[in-house]
């Protein structure tokens, strides 16, 4: 990795000028295309069909989905693992690299924080639509009420609320601190009246004072050193809400890193499948280049290389502890119902990435983005086939019984892709999206180097 | 009565140069503006982010304090729940909350410390007004000095500026 820090990044002929105007005026100067609006429409009209599933959901109640007894958890919760993972990887990756001077972030950390915002969003709301009485959601919080109840602060569900809302709450902190500088920048490009008042009034008024900068700068980064405790834990609580409980193949102390883990590896594939989507659809490709996707490329390949690890490290305690009921949970995961998946999961998860390991396919943005598709369908089923394998074969045999989703688990999973994407198309249509300060810094380091 | 002159640059070199050259001559009460953070300038002009950690940690040791006793009294003396005999003061429990509560403290009162401490936001400024002032957001640099320091003289002061080499030197109005 240090290697890809010192080499340049961006194109030798690059200006200062040149590159803003490469991310402002997609925005401020060309119309959406075509294809942007197909895309608006499309994602729009499953933003509705997600209202629609909520609403349904909240008239007839959680019956709508697969779920029964045993199998109280279906796919709500992993829709939320799954999200919030994805989720964990914007602010991770931008605070982790900006910390380990990895100063080729500056063309990516923009979307991938708004990835994370998005993507934290839906994943809070999934908990809530699980919720069997969802309007009661309130009563996480401590507030002094009439029925003189509190909340109990030894179970991990009660962590988790804490940790979502900070987590939401932060990450949009971190990113318009992050913006504001930009915002500034598209004020003063913009000539429309209302985007320069709108722009205006969201930069604050910033002018690009030194001694700004300089508290801008220390902000930035006790914000990253921040961020980087607070993604660990959230995670960690996530995992703890599986790994607090007495189930088999939920009950162990791998899970909060292991969860961890997983986030990462699957939010890097989420932000390099939103890279080729920004890069193609914006024509950055002078911004966002190759050596970007190369550097990408070996974090996610790490992913790979920890998951796998972590699931043999799952495989041999299992099978070391010596206990009964884990030992036929392993057994189940291998041989039961939902075996082809698991089979799949492992496929998409750790064979698939190994490809990684060429550097010639790392820069091949085509393979990049095959392999980032496939990861997240391998990292979906991870968080699906924990909750099926471990609740579909419980302690009591007589209960054991199969999951099968219903058209709303579908429909729910499907709209909140879509709601996630429509969210993206207004993005890249409002604000520049890529961090325009930190790549004209960038670029005046690369300038300085070569002399 | 304007508040001070600004001179614009083509090059963060030229700014620095320009920067030292106005601190070797006594300067004190300036501004550089550039579209990113230069932290030679920020030294030049005797600029620490400091007080921002301060606020932060402070904040933070604020918001852990509050979150912990908040689960303290609730869970031991308001509403004590016997759990299987598990103590009622699992201080490993409550620390997750407890960290979580702090960082979301620290950020927030980071945030808006730096917003006070930049006296920010204000949405009008003087420099505003000055003429292509707002390419100092996308690629020029530009030194402000300002009318309040003891050594300004405007005649003399505009000549100082001019032999820095800027592309033009303006004045920066009142209000």
């Amino acid at each position: 990795m240090s290697a890809t820090a010192d080499k340049p990044t961006l194109p030798p002929e690059a200006s200062y000028a040149g590159m803003i105007g490469r991310v402002a005026d997609p925005v401020l100067e060309r119309r959406p295309g075509r294809r942007w609006w197909i895309g608006f429409g499309a994602t729009l009209l499953l933003t509705l069909g997600f209202a629609v599933c909520l609403a349904w959901l909240f008239i007839e109640g959680v019956g709508i989905w697969g779920i029964n007894t045993p199998v109280v958890w279906g796919f709500a919760i992993a829709n939320f693992v799954w999200w919030l993972g994805i989720g964990h990887a914007g602010t991770l990756i931008s605070a982790l690299l900006l910390i380990t001077r990895q100063n080729w972030r500056a063309s990516i950390n923009r979307f991938a924080e708004a990835m994370t915002l998005f993507a934290a969003t839906i994943a809070g709301l999934f908990p809530i639509m699980h919720l069997g009485r969802p309007y009661r959601f309130y009563w996480l919080v401590p507030y002094p009420n009439t029925m003189e109840v509190w909340p109990q602060w030894r179970s991990a569900l009660v962590w988790d609320f804490a940790a979502i809302s900070t987590y939401i709450i932060f990450s949009i902190l971190f990113w318009y601190w992050g913006l504001i500088p930009d915002l500034a920048t598209m004020r003063d490009r913009a000539r429309g009246r209302i985007a320069r008042y709108a722009y205006g009034a969201f930069s604050l008024g910033w002018r690009g004072s030194a001694r700004h900068w300089q508290r801008h700068d220390a902000l930035y980064r006790a914000m990253a050193g921040l961020a980087v405790p607070l993604v660990v834990s959230v995670h960690s609580v996530v995992g703890m809400d599986f790994a607090a409980s007495l189930m088999p193949g939920w009950q162990e102390t791998i899970f909060p890193p292991y969860f961890v883990v997983g986030a990462m590896f699957s939010g890097f594939a989420m932000v390099v499948t939103l890279a080729v989507l920004v890069r193609r659809g914006l024509g950055l490709q002078a911004v966002i280049t190759e050596r970007h996707f190369d550097g990408m490329g070996k974090i996610v390949l790490a992913g790979s290389v920890a998951m796998g690890i972590s699931y043999l490290t799952e495989w041999f305690t299992t099978w070391y502890g010596g206990d009964r009921i884990e030992y036929e949970h392993l057994a189940y995961l291998f041989t039961g119902d939902y075996a082809p998946l698991y089979y799949v999961m492992l496929f998409c998860n750790v064979l698939v990435p190994q490809i990684l390991w060429l550097g010639r396919m790392r820069r091949n943005i085509a393979v990049a983005f095959v392999v980032s598709i496939v990861i997240n369908i391998g990292m979906w089923l991870e968080r699906i086939l924990i909750i099926w394998n471990t609740l579909s074969h419980t302690h009591l045999p007589s209960m054991r019984h199969v999951f099968y989703p219903t058209f709303w688990d579908w429909a729910t999973l499907g709209c909140s892709i879509g709601l996630f994407a429509f969210l993206f198309f207004c993005f890249v249509r409002l604000v520049p999206s890529v961090a325009m300060h930190d790549l004209n810094k960038r670029l005046h380091q690369e300038k300085e180097a070569r002399g | 009565m304007s508040a001070g002159l600004m001179a614009e640059f083509q090059e963060a070199e030229a700014l620095l140069r320009a920067l030292r050259a106005a601190r070797a001559a006594g300067w004190r009460r300036m501004d550089a503006y550039a579209p990113y953070p230069l932290p030679e300038a920020a030294e030049l002009l005797d600029a620490h982010g400091g007080p921002v950690a301060w606020i932060a940690i402070g904040a933070g040791l604020c918001g852990a304090a509050l979150s912990y006793g908040t689960q303290y009294w609730l869970s031991v003396h308001d509403y004590p729940i016997n759990v299987g005999g598990r103590p009622l003061h699992a201080w490993p429990a409550f620390l997750p909350a407890t960290t979580i509560v702090a960082i979301l403290w620290a950020a927030a009162a980071a945030l808006l410390g730096m917003l006070a401490l930049n006296r920010l936001p204000r949405l009008h400024h003087p420099v505003f007004a000055v003429p292509g002032f707002g390419r100092a957001s996308e690629d020029r640099f530009f030194l402000f000095l300002s009318s309040r320091d003891p050594r300004f003289r405007p005649e003399a002061t505009a000549r100082f500026l001019h032999g820095l080499s800027p592309l033009r030197v303006s004045e920066v109005p009142e209000k």
